[in-house]
């Protein structure tokens, strides 16, 4: 039996919560997580460097000047210049690009095709990924670096190629997961085709984790690229790369001009520092078991 | 438990086959002929055809890629991996040269790192969002952040300057002189142990603050039992099952993956010989590392599987 109810528009009394603005919400992420915060700082101040190189950079980084060979740290040259007479500080703050380009394409490469097969592998099986994870990431590495040549887009595909099991391995754990949930259960029922149910209800659903391996990957892409071109299989001289000023002369100029092996290390560290530092108070904030008390 | 281990073992067989095909065919399409390199590299100018092709037949690289493949896994049953196409020796003799340094350093910066990992890790799950987690998350995210080989360097450019001490280039193995191996070994220890140690010690954190969540923590305090027995007893033990997973993975990785760092030192290691060998077309050298590496790799995360049943229980392996 249906019965008519008066209807009668009633008003909510207690007061909605204020919206947050930008500037709020900026603060209270540096209240709460003052280390991700940091991080984040130190992320931005790379960035701008990187971005604005040109303006900033008091040198050009390639140009030599042999009358300044080795020249200690000064006014004129703050980080002292290489043993080409090249400004050690400009060079930095072009290697900023080559590292945040490097570790941006090369992870988020990496993580992209990882989490697409760890989502088609929680449907598929996963043998091929066991065979890649038992595969030494470095030397998998080396060897696309060798075939490629050293340039900074076959750096990028080296370091990516390796991140594609740990990807999906990470990814395919919360796929699984949602695949046994009722709603994907409910659209399989209706007739939606499987990739239709993979990339629309199981996709999305894996973000979290994809974002949260996507950063932690960041840091270490850029470190992956500072130890090939070290190595001498990553970029190319005369490329500003951080990994590359250390290498060759660095070690072998150490009792003569110790700052040319003492600030691209220290740059690369930052940098990675930085990633790290965000990384992990972001996963701290997205993961909800991790939260604190 | 038995049949348990046997599957297991059983499984090995297929994860190095396809390991092993993948390095095979990695190493062929690499440009670049290691005939050509042994007599002098593509700069080498005149090179007569026929000298070259006697060559690649004495290395039996004329014959199908199946058949080269064949012949090698033949080989890998009777433990002969063949000769470096390089040096002539047998790789097996060459490997058991460097295998040991490589496995002493693995080994103790396995040791090193958790040692400082596990106490350190336990105390930020702790005291999270404390000073004492601040400065131990610092202090390991560092240890990601710091590029082995500069530590190396600085480590290097600090005893070079202070102490006019560099690199020995002979590597003296512990039952020889232990002292000297000591003095050798102890940077390059301490330079990957950092390393290794900061991520274990990230791992134990994350674990245990996930497990000190649980409601049988929650019990635990209600039943008014104490920190250190809460901890250790029920957190603890708990919280371990991924971090030995890291600790076994990482560990397999060390015995090859230590290029840099060996380069660094001037050690002679595993590492330093796959890059060398990469860079000459070594094929039975690098397939016979890669072969190591990931049978190594398999063998630790068995064990890594065996040992979960310990720490946990309820775990039974069928």
């Amino acid at each position: 039996m249906a019965t008519n109810y008066a209807l009668t528009h009633a008003t909510a009394t207690a007061e909605l919560a204020p919206r947050l603005t930008v500037a709020e919400e900026v603060a209270k992420f540096v209240r709460t997580k003052p280390l991700g915060a940091a991080g984040a700082a130190i992320i931005l101040a790379m960035m701008a460097v990187a971005g604005f190189a040109e303006p900033l950079a008091p040198y050009d980084p390639y140009r030599g000047d042999y009358g300044l060979q080795f020249a200690r740290p000064s006014a004129d040259h703050w980080f002292g210049t290489d043993e080409f007479g090249r400004d050690i500080l400009s060079r930095i703050m072009y290697g900023a690009r080559i590292a945040l380009f490097v570790g941006f394409t090369a992870s988020f490469a990496g993580c992209t095709l990882g989490g697409l097969l760890g989502v088609i592998s929680a449907y598929y099986g996963e043998r091929l990924m066991d065979i890649l994870l038992a595969f030494p990431q470095l030397i998998l590495a080396l060897a696309i670096a060798s075939i490629l040549g050293p340039s900074v887009e076959n750096v990028v595909i080296a370091i990516s190629i390796p991140i594609i099991p740990r990807a999906a391995r990470v990814v395919r754990a919360t796929a699984l997961s949602v695949k046994e949930n009722v709603y994907v259960e409910a659209v399989s029922a209706l007739g939606a085709s499987r990739p239709r149910v993979i990339l629309q209800h199981i996709v999305p659903n894996v973000m979290a984790p994809y974002i949260i391996i996507l950063t932690a990957q960041l840091g270490g892409a850029i470190l992956a690229e500072a130890a090939l071109s070290y190595l001498g299989l990553g970029t190319a001289e005369p490329t500003p790369s951080w990994g590359l000023m250390l290498s060759g002369s660095a070690p072998s100029y150490a009792e003569k001009a110790p700052w040319i092996g003492l600030f691209p290390g220290i740059a690369i560290s930052l940098g990675v520092f930085g990633f790290n530092l965000f990384g992990d108070s972001l996963r701290d904030a997205l993961d909800p078991k991790l939260r604190g008390r | 438990m038995q049949t348990y281990i046997a599957k297991r073992l059983l499984l090995i067989i297929p994860t190095l086959l396809g390991a092993a095909a993948l390095v095979f065919v990695i190493m062929r399409v690499i440009p670049g002929d290691v005939a050509l390199l042994i007599f002098g590299g593509d700069q080498a100018g005149h090179i007569d055809p026929k000298q070259l092709a006697a060559m690649r037949h004495r290395l039996g690289l004329d014959q199908p890629l199946i058949v080269q493949f064949g012949t090698w896994l033949w080989g890998v049953l009777r433990f002969d991996f063949g000769n470096s196409l390089w040096t002539g020796r047998p790789v097996v003799e060459e490997l058991l040269v460097r295998l040991p340094l490589s496995l002493e350093l693995a080994l103790a910066a396995t040791v090193v790192s958790v040692v400082i990992a596990i106490p350190f890790g336990m105390l930020a799950a702790v005291r999270q969002d404390t000073w004492v987690d601040y400065v131990i998350r610092v202090i390991s995210i560092g240890g990601l952040a710091i590029p082995s080989f500069w530590v190396g360097i600085l480590c290097i450019l600090f005893l070079v300057i202070w102490f006019g001490w560099g690199p020995p280039l002979e590597f003296t193995p512990p039952w020889v002189d232990p002292w000297a191996n000591f003095q050798q070994m102890v940077w390059p220890i301490v330079t990957v142990g950092y390393r290794y140690a900061a991520v274990t010690t990230r791992m134990t954190r994350s674990t245990l603050l996930e497990v000190l969540r649980e409601d049988y923590i929650r019990t635990a305090w209600a039943k008014g039992q104490r920190e250190r027995a809460i901890v250790f007893r029920h957190g603890l033990k708990n919280a371990m099952l991924p971090v030995i997973t890291l600790i076994g993975t990482e560990f397999a990785f060390l015995i090859g993956g230590l290029v840099v760092t060996e380069t660094v030192f001037t050690l002679n290691g595993v590492g330093r010989f796959v890059v060398d060998a990469v860079a000459h077309r070594d094929y039975p050298v690098v397939q016979a590392l890669v072969f190591l590496i990931a049978f190594s790799f398999v063998i630790v995360n068995l064990l890594v599987d065996l040992t979960y049943a310990w720490f946990d229980p309820r775990i039974r392996y069928r």
